[in-house]
């Protein structure tokens, strides 16, 4: 994956009278098949940045870079492309389309991507084997647990082999057991498949498993440590 | 392309399965869809088959479909505005016509006395052979009998008439009406028959003598008022109206029913407007409705449209999808409300008995019994509005579910 590059990141949300500082002036690199933790107590700025990165979210100012590409400047379109070809998201809940079914969650984003129909149920098919949901593939979300859930979202985001997979508090509504399960796939899929991951957390228990943690704190980052 | 078909594919999955999340809410908008439709559709079939039924009585009375005559004859319907019974030629080419219906008639102003009282009429004569194609009068005599020849001495005159003479069948009356060099001709019929028309008031006027016994009477042997031609469809006699402008003889005027009352073209160009106003009217009614539902069922998923954006889907394609969600829904509203229009008209293919309100109908000039009448055109006309306006009004809340901001959409509850 080429480096992601983020340069004097400003932005600011209003809420009511009151201006919040979201992200300050940041500055980060992310090389290819790095594992980082964002962490920081809430409003510290960590989903911020993640939804910045992932071109969910504009900033006022400041530059991201992804290789040549200049992600804070594309427009809606070309940012949903982007996002199509080279992101994969798991958010903290409702990570799945209700009305489709764990294999057809798995297929959406190849399906969009333009992917033929064998193609995506096979892969879909291998994902969901490697994410230990075997069996299950038929089920719709609400006929799954929290954890299955979260699973069936990482199979999604990976299935087509992104560049960067960004998730924002993943364990937050998970149990001991299905987080470890969930961070224990994450580390396996960084470590066998060169995938990047860019996690916001404030989970202990996440941030043992990243090899770089960056702390958080009033927008700004505080620390970077390799681990 | 291939990516269109995928594309296409997952918009349909989820929009199909989007209009069955709230079954309650998609039954209750698919029947006000189907309900609406029906009305449309049914109303129309109602309204067609009542004005279609008023035109139709109209050009009856006119009669025809087709007239040719004396170019004068319209400004001054006397006889001495008379033409020729068609010779030879023309007689061919009226036989070579494709519905081969047509007949001649003298028509002028006349007076009739009773022995109590006088009244001036139309008296129209007519080939009794030749009627009942063109005018249908035999089959609406309530007493009496029709004409047996062209020379037959009696007259038919209409019930309201022959309340207004104090007479009755088998009386004599006397007609008095001028020949071509203003001489007072007049006859004593005995009066063979008494009609009831479906516009009373015609039965007032209208009195129906033997043709060549008229033109002896008014010293016009061989000559005729009118020729009345009579097409398959009142609404389809261009070709024939054509036809006949060509090659009927320079010195006739040939003018067709909407020409000759311009009321009944009127009414007969209003009915088109009219249907659109109404499919119309009706659509604002279900569009309120429908654009609630959309509105509902996508406030229900912003964080989902949300998600879908943060995946990576175009917000053209969720425009689509909720276009699509939209469409579905009309598409089976439109399916449940033909079946249910078709299921309600067909029966009543025999006439629908509103003779309740025969007394407004006949001031309108219609009839007692109502036949609906539907028409491929009204049938496109209401699936057309239903489907396109319902689109374009779907276009904005699907257009603002497009626009969400993704941040916004995942973060709202």
């Amino acid at each position: 994956m080429s480096a992601i590059h983020c340069h004097q990141l400003c932005k600011t949300f209003r809420q009511g009278d009151e201006i919040i500082t979201g992200l300050d002036h940041v500055d980060i690199t992310i090389e290819g098949g790095e594992f980082v933790c964002l962490s920081g107590p809430s409003g510290s700025g960590k989903t911020t940045l993640l939804n910045a990165i992932g071109g969910l979210d504009t900033p006022d100012s400041g530059e991201i870079r992804m290789g040549d590409l200049r992600i804070d400047q594309l427009e809606r379109g070309a940012l949903a492309d982007m996002r199509l070809h080279h992101i994969g998201f798991v958010f903290q809940a409702y990570n799945l389309i209700p009305v489709l079914s764990a294999r057809e969650n798995v297929e959406f984003v190849m399906q969009v991507q333009g992917v033929a129909a064998a193609e995506r149920a096979r892969k879909a098919r291998a994902i969901l084997a490697e994410v230990g949901l075997e069996g299950l593939e038929d089920r719709r979300p609400a006929q799954l647990s929290g954890g299955q859930q979260q699973r069936v979202a990482v199979a999604r985001a990976i299935v087509s082999q992104p560049d960067l997979v960004l998730a924002d508090e993943p364990t937050a509504n998970l149990d001991s057991v299905a987080a470890a399960h969930l961070m224990g796939l994450f580390a396996s899929l960084n470590e066998n498949h060169g995938i990047t991951f860019v996690i916001a957390t404030h989970d202990k228990r996440v941030m043992a498993y990243a090899r770089r943690l960056v702390k958080m704190q009033d927008g700004k980052i505080i620390s970077d440590e390799a681990q | 392309m291939a990516a269109h078909k995928l594309h296409f594919s997952v918009l349909l999955t989820l929009s199909w399965r989007n209009l069955w999340r709230n079954h309650r809410r998609t039954g209750i908008m698919l029947g006000a869809i189907a309900v609406g439709v029906w009305a449309m559709i049914f109303m129309t079939a109602l309204m067609r088959g009542m004005v279609d039924d008023m035109l139709s009585q109209g050009i009856r009375n006119l009669p025809g479909h087709i007239q040719i005559q004396h170019p004068d004859f319209l400004d001054d319907p006397s006889v001495a505005n008379s033409i020729a019974v068609p010779g030879a030629e023309f007689e061919a080419l009226l036989q070579r016509l494709e519905s081969k219906r047509w007949t001649t008639r003298i028509r002028v102003p006349a007076v009739i006395a009773s022995e109590r009282e006088t009244r001036g009429i139309n008296l129209i004569g007519i080939e009794p052979a030749a009627e009942d194609d063109v005018s249908g009068l035999p089959a609406l005599l309530s007493e009496g009998r029709f004409f047996e020849s062209p020379l037959d001495g009696g007259v038919i005159i209409g019930a309201k008439l022959a309340e207004r003479l104090e007479t009755r069948l088998g009386k004599r009356v006397v007609v008095m009406s001028q020949d071509p060099d203003n001489n007072i001709r007049e006859r004593g019929f005995r009066i063979v028959g008494i009609y009831r028309a479906r516009l009373p008031g015609l039965e007032e006027f209208n009195v129906y003598a033997a043709r060549d016994t008229l033109q002896r009477l008014l010293r016009i042997e061989g000559r005729v008022s009118q020729i009345i031609v009579v097409g398959e469809d009142y609404r389809e006699i261009e070709p024939l109206y054509r036809q006949l402008r060509q090659q009927a003889p320079p010195d006739l005027q040939v003018r067709a029913w909407y020409e000759i009352d311009t009321y009944l073209a009127a009414m007969f160009n209003m009915m088109d407007g009219f249907v659109l106003v109404w499919v119309i009217i009706i659509f604002l009614a279900l569009s309120f409705g429908l654009v609630n539902t959309l509105v509902m069922a996508i406030f229900e998923r912003v964080r989902e449209i949300g998600l879908i954006q943060a995946l990576g889907m175009r917000p053209a394609l969720i425009l689509y999808q909720i276009l699509m969600e939209s469409t579905l829904l009309l598409l089976i509203g439109l399916g449940l409300g033909n079946g249910l229009a078709l299921a309600t008209i067909i029966p009543l293919q025999d006439g629908l008995d509103i003779s309740v309100v025969a007394e407004g109908m006949a001031m309108m000039g219609a009839s007692s019994m109502l036949y609906p009448k539907l028409t491929a055109s009204d049938l496109l006309l209401a699936n057309s509005v239903v489907i396109l306006l319902g689109v374009l009004t779907s276009i904005l809340p699907a257009w603002r579910a497009a626009k969400l901001d993704p941040v916004r959409a995942l973060n709202s509850t």
